[in-house]
């Protein structure tokens, strides 16, 4: 039930791990860094919002968040350790999100 | 791998894995759209935004934070164990998961009938008299995080299933695809969550 891959297709694009049984395994110690970096995080930005900085609070706000959300993305669900494919296809959704997100928003804000 | 060979069956981790992704990718856009409605009303109505954000309680808030980015690591932690065949480690990792879950869901229902105490919830008289963008305020606080947290409800649910596949050993060092995904699953409400903090919460 082998199905040949077609050549043109990379080896690097393929996760070969999983064929070989040598999966990335994430260390616990290497989980529990990331939360204490997401919890500092989340400290960091509480404190920061207090301040009432007006549109700083917001992009402060906002730069941490995307912080966060990055190693969220990259550790937990361990995409630092998948495929090149599922990188690239991965990381050109959120790519083509944001930009949907902030070319609209200027749009609207340029009326 | 010889054993599937043997038994004509086909299974793509890898594929199976994919296919998550790509629903992943719906509910962010999903998301995106209710984030981008937010911030054209922000900007139009500042000051209501700001009236409506200082009522929410940031510690509650703050609290689930913790909560949802402690369960995000515990479920992570689980995928762990079961590569490393430690099964009783695994089911007690996804546990503290639905319990983390379910304490966030407690606070969302304090929050929400503590709210609900002073007539602000949609359709309320209260809220009707409120201003245009206080009331666009309290309608986008209650989709965006009654969205989320049927989300929440929906992991839970996921997680519950994995936990008897864990224990009959159908989820196993081999086999943990349906963890995996339940664990992207659970790190997507998280996600979402890391945005509506600061969004409802913190900006007033």
């Amino acid at each position: 039930m082998d199905i040949p891959l077609p050549a043109f297709i990379p080896d690097n694009l393929i996760n070969k791990d999983h064929m070989n049984n040598e999966t990335h395994i994430s260390s616990y110690s290497s989980l529990a860094i990331v939360l204490i970096i997401l919890l500092l995080l989340t400290m960091i930005s509480v404190t920061v919002t207090g301040f009432h900085l007006g549109p700083f609070a917001v992009a402060a706000a906002l730069i941490i968040a995307s912080i966060k959300v990055a190693s969220v993305i990259t550790y937990f669900m361990h995409v630092k350790f998948e495929s090149l494919f599922m990188k690239l296809m991965i990381s050109g959704v959120f790519v083509i999100f944001a930009l949907i997100i902030i070319i609209t928003f200027i749009d609207y804000l340029l009326r | 791998m010889s054993d599937s060979h043997n038994n004509i069956e086909h299974f793509d981790n890898e594929a199976g894995k994919m296919g998550m992704w790509i629903f992943l990718f719906t509910e962010l856009f999903l998301f995106g759209g209710l984030f981008l409605v937010y911030a054209v009303f922000r900007t139009k109505y500042s000051a209501d935004f700001h009236a409506g954000a200082s009522e929410l309680n940031s510690f509650i808030g703050t609290l689930n934070t913790v909560f949802l980015l402690t369960s995000s690591m515990t479920v992570a932690m689980s995928l762990t164990a079961i590569q490393k065949n430690n099964k009783n480690l695994a089911l007690f990792l996804v546990s503290v998961t639905i319990m983390l879950a379910a304490l966030f869901m407690m606070n969302k229902y304090f929050e929400w009938s503590h709210k609900f105490e002073f007539k602000i919830y949609p359709g309320s008289s209260v809220l009707k008299n409120m201003n245009r963008g206080e009331l666009l305020f309290f309608g986008l606080y209650y989709m965006m995080t009654g969205l989320h947290a049927l989300h929440v409800l929906v992991g839970m649910i996921l997680l519950s299933i994995n936990l008897v596949k864990i224990k009959r050993g159908v989820v196993n060092m081999k086999r943990y695809l349906l963890l995996e995904n339940s664990a992207l699953y659970w790190h997507l409400v998280d996600l979402i969550w890391i945005f509506l903090f600061p969004l409802l919460y913190l900006i007033t």
